[in-house]
């Protein structure tokens, strides 16, 4: 099931021969490849998911990857096109749920939510060719990406980023003041539908690395502790894309050399992550306040 | 008696005739004082979901001058707004705003929704709120480089944030500025791009009273130092009245318009509402509204805070 138990390769703090020897292998490569492509599109949506606080409708999309790529391989179709179909589409009518502006579609997002999971299971039951069943699907795999699985991602992620880049401005005003922005002739209600598009588009992309489960490992995480280290929007976006990176990369290495899957890798980096920023922050407060205090008495003693 | 003079609220929605509108011989509504006005209404009326919520409105607004939109809750003070910025259509008469058609002109308008706050959580900085404000409805990505428009953008916000008071908490996160600190970085935010007329909804709604004058003298400052035409619709004229160059006051059906010692009198008010109310002028030149029906326990509680209940007894 893993590299490690046909014929172990092994770490040797050499970097540039353990890259080298990772690298040798064509899978590898677009592994490496195809990590990269996705933990920059999951990242930079995902940032602006986190803002909007847009997760629920994210983790909805994201689960219906599921029935969407086993539906695809029961069709005798590549998984990508499931995920893209089925991900796009629960964007839109997460969009058009949300037409009467408010929040009451959760309880039939999750109704549908669950139904759709339902199917994908009977989908994997259905199929019986699948050699490991519903795990690849749910908790990802670096094993067996094409090279023209990497050409697709490039070219959706290249569109997504290229969408971004055009709307972003206007996007985040819209996240951070839907009225005024409305005021000033921004199109609010469109945005949120190109925006949900794009997470579509991006969940289908990420649950190809890290399965349908696990997502949130490159979407949520990664831009929740950038947000964590700064307020500062440019070079929030810019560590929320460094740490997906990181904890992609370093992943797909960990994954490639020990016996234990890429999705455990890539979630616990991220984690990892989220933890040290969460205890900088926590001890960036607890210094502040001391600092602060010993101002005030040495101002009450003078 | 009530210590709030509250020369708003509260009309009973039963015995409140249509009031004819009053006017003042001095704002003359002709077609070439119309011109340099910033905000004309003549002869507007208002209707939502087919009920008439003003009708017979006419309100001229000239430049640098600040303006208070009054009256009892749910009468549509927050609909004169969205009529002068083209949200909603007037249903009769004529309104032109910086001389054109309502929305055409939104460009050179500030306008702050009614009070909204943002989430203690929202990790977005009060100066990159205001800069929303400059350039947020542009699209594409701006440019790396330092440029002259750069640095003009630069300074216009430092400008504008050392104007409304807010220098020294522009870089934290907006989410943990107090109500006042938000309420004074929107204001910048609706000021950054030099607007000549400010829309302003309840700016004062829901601040401390310290806060209420604190930012009401701050609007009064902005409007005449910098020439800034202002209308904000008030619940409470008191933080605001020493301020105010005009008064609109809406009721049922009727509206007057005309300075504060023209509208805000014992005549008028009794008009309005059909009942008798009186105006006393307390000795700090404070107004206080006597013999109006009793204003809803809402508005009793937004002014229950310690300093205002004093002589409440």
């Amino acid at each position: 099931m893993t590299l490690a138990e046909t014929g172990a390769p092994a770490w040797s703090w050499n970097l540039l021969s353990d890259f080298q020897e990772m690298w040798s292998y064509p899978f590898m490569v677009n592994a490496f490849r195809a990590g990269a492509v996705v933990a920059v599109v999951s990242a930079l949506v995902g940032w602006f998911v986190v803002l909007r606080r847009q997760t629920f409708a994210a983790h909805t999309v994201s689960l219906v990857a599921f029935p969407g790529a086993a539906g695809a391989v029961l069709l005798g179709v590549s998984a990508v096109y499931g995920y893209f179909t089925l991900c796009v589409a629960a964007a839109l009518v997460i969009a058009a749920l949300r037409g009467g502006g408010d929040h009451h579609e959760s309880a039939l997002t999750g109704t549908v939510q669950a139904f759709l999971m339902a199917s994908g299971f009977l989908f994997i039951a259905l199929y019986r060719g699948l050699l490991e069943g519903p795990q690849t699907i749910l908790f990802g795999t670096f094993l067996g990406i094409t090279p023209s699985q990497v050409t697709i991602l490039m070219a959706v992620g290249a569109v997504v980023l290229a969408v971004l880049a055009v709307i972003g401005r206007p996007l985040l005003f819209a996240s951070i003041d839907p009225r005024v922005a409305a005021g000033r002739g921004v199109p609010v209600r469109a945005l949120s539908v190109v925006f949900l598009v794009l997470l579509g588009v991006a969940t289908a992309e990420a649950s190809q690395i890290t399965g349908t489960l696990l997502v949130f490992a490159l979407m949520v995480i990664p831009a929740a502790t950038a947000q964590l280290l700064t307020a500062r929007p440019a070079l929030s976006l810019a560590l929320a894309v460094l740490m997906a990176f990181a904890a992609t990369w370093l992943g797909l290495t960990a994954a490639y050399y020990s016996p234990y899957p890429l999705g455990f890798f890539v979630t616990s980096i991220a984690f990892a992550g989220y933890l040290l920023a969460l205890g900088w922050r926590s001890l960036h407060a607890l210094l502040a306040s001391r600092i602060g205090a010993r101002l005030t008495s040495a101002q009450v003693g003078a | 008696m009530n210590p709030i003079a509250k020369a708003r609220e509260a009309v009973s929605t039963h015995g409140a005739p249509a009031i004819p509108k009053h006017r003042t011989a001095g704002h003359d509504s002709s077609a070439d004082t119309a011109n340099t006005s910033v905000v004309a209404l003549r002869g507007t009326a208002v209707r939502v979901g087919g009920r008439t919520l003003w009708s017979g409105v006419d309100l001229r607004i000239g430049a640098g001058e600040f303006t208070a939109v009054l009256g009892p809750n749910g009468v549509g003070k927050s609909t004169m707004i969205k009529v002068l910025l083209g949200a909603l259509p007037a249903a009769a008469g004529d309104v032109r705003v910086l001389g054109a058609r309502p929305g055409q002109a939104n460009d050179r308008i500030g306008y702050l929704p009614q009070r909204r706050s943002f989430d203690a959580t929202l990790r977005i900085r009060g100066i990159d709120v205001v800069r929303m404000g400059l350039d947020g409805d542009q699209w594409g990505v701006p440019l790396p480089f330092p440029s002259a428009r750069r640095r003009a953008d630069r300074a216009r916000m430092d400008e504008v944030i050392e104007l409304v008071g807010a220098t020294a908490y522009a870089h934290r996160p907006i989410g943990q500025c107090s109500g006042g600190e938000q309420q004074r970085l929107l204001i910048a935010q609706a000021l950054v791009r030099r607007p000549e007329l400010l829309l302003l909804d309840e700016p004062l709604d829901s601040l401390d009273l310290p806060n209420q004058s604190a930012v009401a003298a701050l609007i009064g400052r902005i409007c005449h130092q910098e020439g800034v035409s202002v209308v904000m619709v008030a619940h409470d004229v008191n933080p605001v009245l020493h301020h105010l160059d005009r008064v609109v006051y809406l009721a049922e059906g009727g509206a007057a318009t005309g300075t504060p010692g023209e509208v805000i009198t014992s005549g008028t008010l009794t008009r309005l509402y059909g009942t008798p109310v009186e105006v006393l002028r307390a000795s700090d030149g404070r107004l206080v509204v006597v013999g109006q029906p009793e204003a809803p326990a809402l508005h009793i509680d937004r002014h229950d805070t310690p300093g205002s209940n004093h002589d409440a007894r």
